[in-house]
């Protein structure tokens, strides 16, 4: 617990995001040029999909991407209940608008590769539904938090909404399994061996890593913009109150 | 066991005198599901099919109009505090109300269902699956919208948040709920749909009113 406490004070975590920053920007970006080229370019095409299988190097990994930050999210809304910890209410806040993103970016390319390849741009299948109720979620989680006129009440119900949503996301998860639907089951989380040609998992890798590298980027940096922001605010109080 | 009876009759007892919630809620139900012959047009092949499904979706819309009232006259005039300060432990005072709040407007609702029913011309055999669905399922309504009422309590706009968090919740109970009148009506095994409609109440009736308590108590902090 004293390990957890020491990154909970802002100060310590500002040093600390801004000497892994340059790192995870860097480690992003060589890793999408590499991983876009496997993707586009050093990869077969699928027998049945065809060049439409490209939309998959995006597709699964912001899935993946989507369900993780919901999960830190619920993580951080539980740590922000029960011990408290300021940072843990950022944390939570700042992952929201970045879920809600990639869970747009799984609609929007699903959407797209189910018109070529199911023939129509949505189904009411399990999996799209639950990850459509995943978006809601999201979005809900923002505009309470944003509802109250003094912010830790926000936080405060928006960390309980999170942790209340979080039953979605096992949902999502096995969907597949549960209901036998049109969205294909899991390819890659078979421990023995994955049903995907290696030729096409080290792209889905790559990207997955590439994402994921991202998703640590962007969310150190809104969560330290978050940080500024309040200096700022706390500043402009503290200045207003001696005038 | 009896402090959550008496603040069950209070509620009880507030919500048959006067305030007229839920004969407000029964009329909007109605006339909600009245729009969709106007809607898509009245050909009763077309009103039979979509029926259910209707009366289910318009129910869920009733449910949550009444839901913002849930805690909000409480925590306005204080009695909220008084509640919370009691022996008695907030996820009782929780439950009473759900348990009020399903008596007001979750059962008026299904008393309605037959009246609708006929207007949509289902057939005879499909209105006792819609009732036991509509039984199972909206006492689960009332538990998972008081946790939005909770956590919306003192918002801006609380009304249409509390419509934004808590709707997407609902969208399971009315899978199945409409899922297993489709079933009957196809002549498939009705078993599995009642039975998760039976289970996520089952999940609902313990969590919800502790997941509501932890909003309430953040709200009166």
């Amino acid at each position: 617990m004293a390990n957890l406490h020491r990154f909970a004070n802002p100060n310590r975590f500002l040093r600390l995001s801004r000497a892994i920053l340059p790192w995870s920007a860097s480690l992003t970006v060589l890793l999408f040029i590499v991983g876009l080229y496997f993707a586009l370019f050093a990869s077969p095409a699928d027998y049945q999909q065809g060049e439409t299988v490209r939309i998959m190097y995006v597709h699964v990994p912001s899935a993946w991407i989507a369900m993780l930050c919901y999960s830190v999210m619920a993580a951080a809304s539980a740590t922000a209940l029960i011990w408290r910890h300021p940072l843990a209410d950022i944390t939570a806040r700042a992952a929201a608008p970045i879920g809600a993103g990639f869970t747009l970016i799984v609609l929007a390319t699903g959407s797209l590769w189910g018109k070529p390849m199911w023939g129509t741009w949505w189904v009411w299948d399990a999996r799209l539904t639950s990850v459509l109720i995943l978006f809601f979620l999201y979005l809900g989680h923002i505009a309470l938090s944003r509802a109250f006129d003094d912010p830790t009440r926000g936080a405060r119900a928006a960390a309980v909404l999170a942790l209340v949503g979080f039953v979605n996301v096992p949902i999502i998860k096995f969907s597949v399994d549960w209901w036998n639907t049109l969205h294909q089951p899991a390819s890659v989380s078979r421990l023995a061996a994955p049903a995907i040609d290696p030729a096409m998992l080290r792209p889905l890798l790559l990207m997955a890593l590439a994402f994921t590298a991202y998703f640590v980027t962007l969310l150190l940096l809104r969560i330290r913009a978050e940080l500024t922001s309040r200096k700022i605010r706390a500043l402009q109080l503290a200045q207003a109150s001696a005038e | 066991m009896k402090p959550a009876l008496v603040v069950l009759r209070r509620e009880l007892h507030l919500a048959l005198r006067g305030s007229g919630d839920s004969a407000a809620t029964v009329l909007f139900f109605v006339l909600a599901a009245i729009l969709f012959p106007f809607g898509v047009g009245p050909e009763p092949g077309v009103l039979t099919r979509i029926g259910a499904g209707v009366i289910w979706v318009v129910a869920l819309m009733a449910a949550i109009l009444s839901l913002e009232r849930l805690f909000l006259s409480d925590y306005e005039d204080g009695s909220l505090d008084l509640l919370a300060m009691a022996p008695l432990p907030l996820e009782f005072v929780v439950l009473a109300k759900m348990a009020a709040h399903w008596l007001t407007t979750g059962l008026p609702l299904i008393v309605a269902t037959p009246l609708l029913a006929l207007f949509y011309g289902l057939p005879a055999e499909t209105l006792p699956m819609l009732l036991l669905t509509m039984l199972i399922g909206t006492p689960t309504l009332s538990l998972v919208g008081s946790i939005g009422a909770a956590l919306t309590l003192g918002a801006r706009r609380g009304g249409v948040l509390l419509s934004l968090l808590v709707l997407p919740l609902y969208i399971p109970v009315l899978i199945f709920g409409v899922g297993a009148i489709d079933a009957a009506v196809a002549d498939l095994p009705v078993r599995p749909h009642l039975l998760i409609l039976g289970g996520l109440l089952a999940a609902a009736l313990p969590l919800c009113p502790w997941a509501a308590a932890a909003a309430l108590r953040q709200a009166l902090d």
